[in-house]
Formats: C-alpha cells, structure tokens, sequence
C-alpha cells in the first residue's frame, strides 16, 4: 500500500510493513522531550509509575524555557523539580541557563544536531512538531504521555492520514515561511487538519530557507496538524551537515519519501510568489489579513523571537531592519534570540548593538511573553505586534490585550512606525 | 458509567489558554488549577459549577497548548463529561490520560442549551437533554478506553494492569 512520508517513518519504528490511516500502532521514539511547565507533573506520573530509571538518558530531553530565568518562587521550585531528576537520571540534554548549547527547546534542539532525518520525536510542548521541518516526525503530547514514554521509549499513535501542501513560485522579498503558515492557517481555519499530517512538498521548496521550514511546521499544530512536514533535500542535508558533522558524516540519519501515489484527503496549490506579509488579528491564527490593509492599527508593544522566529535568521531580519533606525516613542520591542548560540552569533555580528541604538530591550532566551509568563506581559488595552504563535484571549496578558501574529520584517517595522506597518513603508 | 448534570455551554475553539491561562501553570496541584479553570471567558464559572455538571462545546474544543494542567483543570472543578463536536487531538490524548470523560457529537451541540439538564452514558454513548427531552448518540469508547476513565486515568490504569 503507498504510503506517505509520515506513515513510512510511523511504519518503520513500529517495526511494520506498513500502515493505513487510522491504524493503532506501537511505535519505539528516539527522543523525547519536556519542559520546566510540563515535566514536573510527568515526574510525579513516573514515580507512581514505579519506575526507576529513564529508558535512556541520552534520548529524554529537558529543557528548561517557559518561566526562565525563574519568574517566582513557585517556577523556581517547578525548575528544582527538573533539575534535581534531570541530574538524579544523568540526563545528558538538561542544560543550565547561559551555557552555549541552551535557549527555547525548538530552537537549540535541531540546532545542536540533535534531531536528524528520518526521527521519532514527542514532546510535552505542542510546538514539537517543529522538527518536521528536518523530515522527522514529532508531535506534541501531554505529560501523562511523557511520563509514559521516559520510562518505556515507546507510545501509541494512530496513524494520520494527511494533507498535501503544494509548493511552486517563490517568495518576494521579506516575504518568510511565517506569512507562508498563516496564510494555510487562515485557508484551512485552526482546525482544518485536525489529527492529520501537514506534507509539503512541490519544487516551491527550495525556495525556503532551513529556518523558514522550522517556522513553517512549528505553525503546523495551529490548524490541529498532528505534524508538519518536508522532505529532505540539499538545504536538509547543508543543515546537519554543519549542526551534527559526525552523525551526517557516518550517515546516520534516514530519507524517507512519500510515495508518488501515496493518498491525501486534500491537496493544497499555493504559488509562494502570491503570499503577501500578512497578520492574523487578535483572537486566532486563521483571522489572517493582509498587513498593508492593517496600517491603522497602534501598537504599545512588539515581540520577536519565540521558537517560532527567534532564529538566526529572524534575529538577522531584524536587525536589517532596525540598523539606522529608531523604535517608535510610544512602543516598547523586546528582542529575545531564541538560543544562547542565536544571541552570541547577534553580538558577534553587531546586532545586538544595533537593537540597542535602536532602543529595543534585548532579553535572555526564554519563552516569556509568548505565553503570558514574564518579560513583556501586556496591560488592559494594550496591543503587540509579536512573531510567536498564538493570539488567542489573554494569552499575552490581561484578558482586554490584544496580540496581532506576524513576521520578522512587518514585526520590526511596526515597531518603528508605533502602527502595524510594512518595511517599503520605512 | 452514567452522569448527569447542569450544561455550561461554549462556542467553537474554547483552547487551553482560556480553560488554564498559562500564568497559572507554576503549579500543577488541582487544587489550585480549579481556582482559575475558565476564567478569562467566563469568571464566574468556578463560582457556579456544581460537581457532575457537563461542558457543552462546539468544534475543536482544547486547542493550542499541549498542557495536561487543562484536562485537569475542568476535572477539578467537578466537570463530570466534556461534550463537543471534536476536540484538538493533544487535549483529546490528555483528557483519557487523565481520566476526565469526553463525547463527541456534533448534532448535540446545536440543540443542547446553557442551563439545561443532561444525562449521558459513557458506555454506549447516549446523551439526554433531560430538559427538552431529546437523545442524542455519540460513538462509544472502546472497552480499554473506557477502564482507563473507570480507573480515574492512564496511570491508575497501567497500576491495576500491572496487578492484574
């Protein structure tokens, strides 16, 4: 039976064949992954499990980024709680704050060469399901889940079927793979892939950087996609090539490929040279318009990074942008490099001291106000242009704020304009 | 496993940052979550929720966060059954995990009202609307499905599995 890419990989760690949608199948994981918010509560589910060892502490990631730098006394206690198992365990992937391999877990965990094609990945965040940008797979759990998984290795899934995104053209100029998501998310509604697979593919591809493939399927969960994904081409294989030279020097990875007559329940065309910055108004990511028809809309805050765009990439789109240029009087931009790695290349590049004639506030890697948790949390009234991945009710802050999604470029730009704007406005 | 309760009712795409806002999540004792399960779409909700009470939702319901403190959460207020057209699948794995009972049943959700009385059984999937006198059938789980709710969650599950 033809397969697509994300069941071959399905199939193959559950030691099958193959596999239909809607099968229910064993699968063993090659890593999985928690936070300081989910992992603590996993904890508490893996000592009444019994058990008394992780399956593998090279394979169970901990990352510490929601509440980091603890925000209280109580993300204080929550992070001991990792630590003090993570250190108990010998888990190999918990990093202290500061060290150069540590930041937001989506950013740093392909970034460190982690993550290779052809892997099975959960997390307890929903945001896993970025690394199927390296052609993995990987999805987003609980921490019930999670518990489960560090003590065995292994979870059940049901078998996606999914939905093909056909990529042509390519991309106009500050156009990213955030506009690119939003726009599919905006067509197909937030739960227009509802516990199905998000597949790529189309000779559209190339055009896309590594990072603007991470944005695209970090996005993927924002329709209700189980995961996102692209095959792997030369842009893949340049990528662990440089984030893990021994793994990709002795082949360890694999390239899955969906077959040519593999089955979709939808296939979707867009022509990339037609997706125009766009922004999704408060309160989902689907409510997208065009940024150009917004520029009426004031701003008091703007956000970038979050690992949805705090990449090298994004973090250099930004500083283009802000080299010259000063914030609006009445907004206040909080630039937060999503990895220590991210942040040391900005000072070594002379971003940072870009951003800080700018007048912007450069922040340590964390998740912070993405989430409403600390470093920029919003007032009643108070509206933010942010380039992270939710909009919905309170989520940055008071109930009565507001968070329009963008991109890098409409993102610093609304920053210098104090409204949304666009960079051919500047 | 039969329930019966008072609907609260909701519209499409409740997600976890309403059911739990994020500020909150420096713990997860359900004690407190309880506290704060809904507050930022309806404040008076944990004033007004009764123990075996049932939410009524539209489609999509729990999405967004993969945070295992939202299914929690609506279990802590007393929430006996979540109804909705379909649910994100994170919070559909989440809430069998932690043994918080859920349907889907898109045609109940248009004719079920806020304040009405509802009955449901868990093992065939019957929903009463006991105020308007109108039944609705939802797909059952199937039998491990519905130990894992019998047993509270996955974890008192996997326990009396182990013993058995």
């Amino acid at each position: 039976m033809p397969m697509t890419m994300t069941q071959k990989i399905l199939a193959d760690h559950a030691g099958l064949d193959s596999v239909a949608p809607g099968d229910l199948i064993e699968a063993k994981l090659d890593y999985v992954l928690g936070n300081d918010v989910t992992t603590p509560p996993a904890i508490k589910v893996f000592e009444q499990l019994g058990v008394k060892e992780v399956f593998d502490k090279d394979r169970v990631l901990m990352i510490q980024d929601h509440f980091t730098p603890n925000k209280d006394i109580k993300s204080a206690e929550l992070n001991k709680t990792m630590r003090c198992f993570a250190r108990e365990q010998n888990i190999r992937h918990y990093y202290e704050l500061g060290r150069r391999e540590m930041g937001i877990e989506h950013v740093i965990i392909p970034d460190n060469g982690i993550i290779l094609p052809g892997d099975l990945i959960i997390g307890a965040d929903s945001h896993t399901c970025t690394y199927g940008a390296l052609g993995s797979f990987s999805t987003g759990v609980g921490s019930t889940d999670l518990a489960c998984a560090m003590a065995r290795g292994v979870t059940w899934f049901k078998v996606p079927e999914a939905i093909k995104v056909n990529l042509t053209g390519s991309l106009n100029e500050y156009v990213t793979g955030k506009d690119l998501i939003l726009n599919i998310i905006g067509k197909i509604g937030v739960d227009g892939a509802l516990y199905k697979s998000l597949e790529f593919d189309g000779e559209g591809i190339k055009s896309l950087s590594m990072d603007g493939r991470l944005t695209v399927c970090n996005m993927a969960i924002e329709c209700g996609a189980k995961n996102g994904i692209f095959p792997v081409d030369d842009c893949t294989l340049k990528y662990i090539s440089g984030t893990n030279p021994e793994r990709y020097a002795k082949g360890e990875y694999k390239v899955y490929k969906a077959d040519e007559d593999a089955e979709y329940s939808q296939v979707i065309d867009i022509d990339l040279s037609e997706i125009p910055l766009t922004v999704a108004l408060p309160h989902l990511p689907s409510n997208i318009r065009k940024a150009s028809e917004c520029k009426d809309m004031k701003i008091d805050q703007v956000v970038i990074g979050s690992c949805t765009n705090g990449r090298l990439e994004d973090i250099g789109a930004a500083a283009a942008i802000f080299k010259g240029r000063k914030v609006h009087e009445d907004v206040r931009c909080i630039v937060i490099p999503g990895s220590q790695k991210v942040y040391r290349q900005a000072l070594d590049n002379g971003w940072l001291q870009i951003f800080d004639d700018a007048g912007c506030v450069i922040s340590t890697p964390t998740c912070g106000p993405c989430l409403g948790g600390h470093m920029g949390v919003l007032a009643k009234g108070e509206r933010c242009v942010s380039t992270t991945n939710r909009n919905f009710v309170g989520r940055m802050g008071d109930v009565e704020s507001e968070v329009i999604l963008s991109g890098v470029p409409v993102a610093a730009s609304s920053a210098i304009l104090g409204r949304v704007g666009t960079p051919d406005e500047l | 496993m039969r329930v019966s309760g008072k609907v609260f009712k909701y519209g499409d795409n409740i997600d976890t940052d309403v059911i739990i806002p994020a500020r909150h999540l420096t713990s997860a004792d359900p004690a407190h979550l309880k506290e704060h399960c809904m507050e930022d779409i309806d404040a008076s909700f944990k004033d007004r929720v009764q123990p075996g009470d049932i939410m009524v939702a539209g489609k999509n319901f729990g999405c967004g966060s993969s945070r295992e403190h939202a299914p929690v959460a609506i279990k802590a207020s007393g929430i006996s059954l979540v109804i909705a057209s379909d649910f994100a699948r994170i919070f559909y794995r989440n809430a069998i995990n932690v043994g918080l009972p859920i349907l889907e049943c898109p045609e109940a959700i248009s004719k079920i009202n806020e304040g009405d009385t509802v009955e449901a059984d868990f093992d065939t999937g019957v929903i009463t609307d006991v105020t308007t006198g109108e039944s609705f059938n939802a797909k059952a789980f199937p039998e491990f499905i519905k130990n894992i709710m019998a047993c509270g969650g996955l974890v008192g599950y996997t326990g009396s599995e182990l013993k058995a």
